[in-house]
């Protein structure tokens, strides 16, 4: 395999197994928070057992977060050297800036996990907060420099590469920023939720006590709120996202959709596959004029399409499907939650039946699913941007390394990541098995 | 002061402070591991330290990394390239070190294995981390067109490499000793202390020894570096008096109980002494970051990028320093934690 295929491969694996733990640790912290402020109102027990079972798992996750969020951050310089040239001059501030974040939540998660049983209740309440902070406010900073490779901005560049004439503060807030930043902070929300969700509907599958019980229909009851607002939040700032999309980058939006001529009153093509050979969307859905509609507002607004920019600047043509299948999973979710909480209030809370069970199962593949869509819109944001690294700035061929030892050194960072994988269930499942609701129930109601 | 200089200074200081606090933190995850289960509680008291503070000084080398990238691009241009097989092992390790930490605070079975992992994390990753040393005093990057590429196995085979790694090494358990006899006195646990201090004891004129050693015998290409550290040879003549105090006083009689030291003291100036060698070398080492190819002039970030980190630098720190005070508070003073057994 050539080198740039490699580092891509490397780098997109490093990436995608961080992302899980990165998403839950800023998901789950929003959660443990509301747990503690409903039991703070409520005065109900119940809330107060969440969050502690939640921060235990927080805890083993972030275990995992950390090393391979270092791992991320100092790979972008082995393996992406070119690139880091540039955002070094351009766009370090963010970067910067997160460590700070880091170090809040760092210093806060220490305090919180080892000193809890020093510390008056309300302070307790605040680390946690500036841990969920500290947590949001990295992966905000973090997308700060993926929007910015996305649509770059503050600085110019000579013909032979040099950077002048840089503000760094128009960097960080480029065009896509502000959009991009909210939906990758809302979407981790929301996948947070779902992951509560899942855990919350399986253990309900089985026979449970009648305290037990209530305890997770609490729980599910509480993450399907959440989780619902955050679906639909994260449907419009999607929406945005793309329009944003359409000014910006063009190509990305074209290659998303299959679109190769340039039309007003474009069609969207829902599902299929962007055939090479004829160049068209095959077995697809169309909805006449809706990308137009979608893009701008309005049906008649003209719609970039392939043919407009050289071929050898085209995104792959998988990007339709990565993109179907991000914006699909969020659909299907959204519907799920709002079935499940309407299902609820008609026919458990009203008429006091229980739980059909597909209903259940759906739900235990919510967490799972959120997850993969989170991982098919960052392919689909970073494949969608090829062939460039910094779009018409850097091409990933060029800032990329030219070592030839990455193989082997690939090989071994899967092996981690694998180990790693196995070890953070086999502590989850030994965790909670040991310590099952039942004893934190018994430790506080008796 | 020009910008480059400036920034090189502030680079310096981190990368200073991440030594002393790295040098204790993998120091302590080494003696956890061989004093595990010691009658004097040394590995306890080792580990008592490192559990909190792991997180954060790791965060310390994350943002080496970033503020090298912020202020000398190029640097983080070169530095990447070659260090790729290094790094990449350091951050394998480093992985596993902290997960393992993480791990054996949920579930007990998995304490035996943390302890190994990380006292044996806590020798190679320093040894990996001290590399970049030799590599940028020149020699051992061949320049190839446009691409560098690391000489790994003439790197492998130089004494220099090695006798780096020994001073690396010793200095890493003589500096943890210490931090760890002052932890162990605050701690109240004179067996502790007693016991770190005699590793002190041993450890001290080792760390001299390795450092003469390393000089002697730097490899050809050095001679560059050489001949500039005798220039500065001022600073190490004050380090190697501060050495004398700080190792003496580790007989300081302490209300009149011959033999006891002052561990805080020692430690302290012990820091200044590694200050003040780490000054000369640094001076000796301008301006380049790697020799012969890059100065601090050519690595240089953009201006206007300089003074927002600048800024930036500024107000984070104060909003940190309250999080870092309470935490020093908790973990580090507090008697509840130190002496709860």
């Amino acid at each position: 395999m050539d080198t740039v295929i490699l580092a891509r491969a490397f780098f997109g694996t490093s990436l995608g197994f961080h992302i899980i733990f990165a998403t839950l640790g800023v998901g789950l912290p929003l959660m443990i928070v509301i747990a503690e402020i409903i039991h703070q109102v409520k005065g109900d027990n119940d809330y107060a057992i969440m969050a502690k079972r939640w921060t235990k798992a927080f805890a083993v996750l972030l275990g995992v977060a950390i090393p391979s969020g270092t791992i991320v951050g100092v790979q972008l310089s082995l393996l992406w050297p070119g690139f880091m040239e540039i955002v070094g001059k351009v766009i370090s501030l963010p970067f910067q800036i997160e460590i700070f974040a880091f170090f809040l939540e760092a210093l806060f998660m220490s305090i919180y996990v080892y000193a809890a049983d020093r510390l008056p209740r309300y302070f307790r309440l605040i680390s946690v907060f500036f841990v969920a902070f500290g947590a949001v406010a990295s992966a905000i900073l973090i997308t700060a420099v993926n929007t910015w490779m996305n649509t770059p901005d503050g600085f110019k560049i000579k013909p032979d590469g040099t950077i002048y004439d840089v503000h760094p503060w128009d960097a960080f807030f480029n065009p896509s920023f502000v959009s991009s930043a909210f939906h990758v902070a809302i979407t981790a929300y929301m996948t947070g939720a779902f992951a509560v969700a899942s855990v919350a509907a399986f253990k309900l599958l089985k026979k449970r006590s009648d305290r037990e019980r209530s305890y997770h229909l609490k729980s599910l009851f509480m993450s399907l709120a959440v989780a619902f607002v955050m679906s639909f939040v994260s449907a419009l700032s999607g929406h945005h996202s793309a329009q944003i999309l359409h000014q910006y980058s063009p190509e990305k939006l074209a290659a998303a959709e299959g679109l190769f001529e340039t039309q007003r009153y474009a069609p969207l093509a829902i599902g299929g596959y962007t055939d090479p050979e004829t160049e068209e969307v095959k077995y697809g859905i169309e909805i006449p004029w809706a990308l137009s509609w979608l893009a701008a507002g309005k049906f008649d607004t003209e719609v970039k399409g392939l043919y407009e920019f050289p071929r050898e600047t085209w995104p792959p043509f998988y990007v339709h499907t990565l993109f179907n299948l991000m914006v699909g999973i969020g659909t299907l979710l959204l519907g799920l939650a709002g079935i499940t909480l309407l299902y609820w209030w008609f026919f458990i809370k009203k008429r006091g039946k229980p739980f059909p069970k597909w209903l259940l199962w759906s739900l235990v593949l919510s967490g799972p699913l959120s997850m993969l869509g989170i991982e098919f819109g960052w392919v689909f944001s970073c494949s969608g941007r090829q062939p460039w690294t910094i779009y018409r700035v850097q091409t990933t061929a060029e800032a990329a390394t030219r070592n030839e030892n990455l193989g082997i050194l690939f090989l071994m960072f899967l092996l981690l990541y694998a180990l790693l994988s196995v070890l953070t269930i086999l502590i989850l499942t030994a965790y909670f098995k040991r310590n099952p609701v039942s004893k934190d129930m018994d430790k506080i109601y008796g | 002061m020009s910008e480059e200089v400036l920034a090189i200074l502030i680079m310096w200081s981190f990368i200073f402070v991440y030594s002393i606090f790295g040098s204790i933190d993998f120091g302590a995850g080494f003696w956890a591991m061989v004093f595990n289960n010691h009658k004097t509680m040394a590995g306890k008291i080792a580990n008592r330290f490192l559990s909190p503070t792991w997180e954060i000084t790791n965060t310390f080398l994350v943002l080496l990394v970033v503020a090298f990238v912020g202020f000398f691009p190029k640097g983080a241009y070169t530095l990447g390239t070659v260090m790729l097989v290094p790094v990449s092992l350091i951050l394998f390790f480093l992985a596993i070190r902290s997960a393992f930490m993480v791990f054996s605070y949920s579930v007990q079975g998995y304490r035996k294995t943390m302890f190994f992992i990380s006292g044996i994390s806590g020798l190679l990753i320093p040894s990996l981390l001290i590399a970049v040393l030799p590599i940028s005093q020149g020699g051992f990057i061949s320049i190839d067109g446009e691409t560098q590429n690391l000489l790994l196995g003439k790197l492998f085979s130089s004494p220099t490499l090695y006798l780096y790694v020994l001073f690396g090494l010793t200095s890493e358990l003589y500096l943890s000793s210490l931090f760890l006899a002052d932890y162990s006195r605050v701690s109240k646990k004179e067996d502790a202390f007693r016991l770190y201090r005699s590793n002190a004891i041993i450890l001290g004129p080792l760390t001299l020894l390795s450092a003469l050693l390393t000089l002697l015998f730097m490899a050809p290409e050095a001679a560059w570096l050489v001949d500039n550290l005798l220039d500065q040879k001022i600073w190490f003549i004050l380090s190697i008096l501060a050495f004398g105090f700080a190792y003496g006083s580790l007989w300081w009689p302490k209300q009149n109980r011959p033999g006891h030291g002052r561990p805080r003291f020692t430690l302290l100036l012990t820091v200044l002494q590694y200050g003040l060698a780490s000054v000369g070398y640094g001076l000796a080492h301008l301006p380049y970051i790697v020799y012969p190819d890059l100065t601090i002039y050519e690595a240089f970030t953009a201006t206007e990028t300089f003074y927002s980190l600048m800024i930036m630098y500024i107000i984070g720190l104060a909003i940190l320093a309250p999080g870092f005070y309470i935490f020093w508070r908790l973990f580090l003073k507090d008697k509840r934690y130190l002496q709860q057994d």
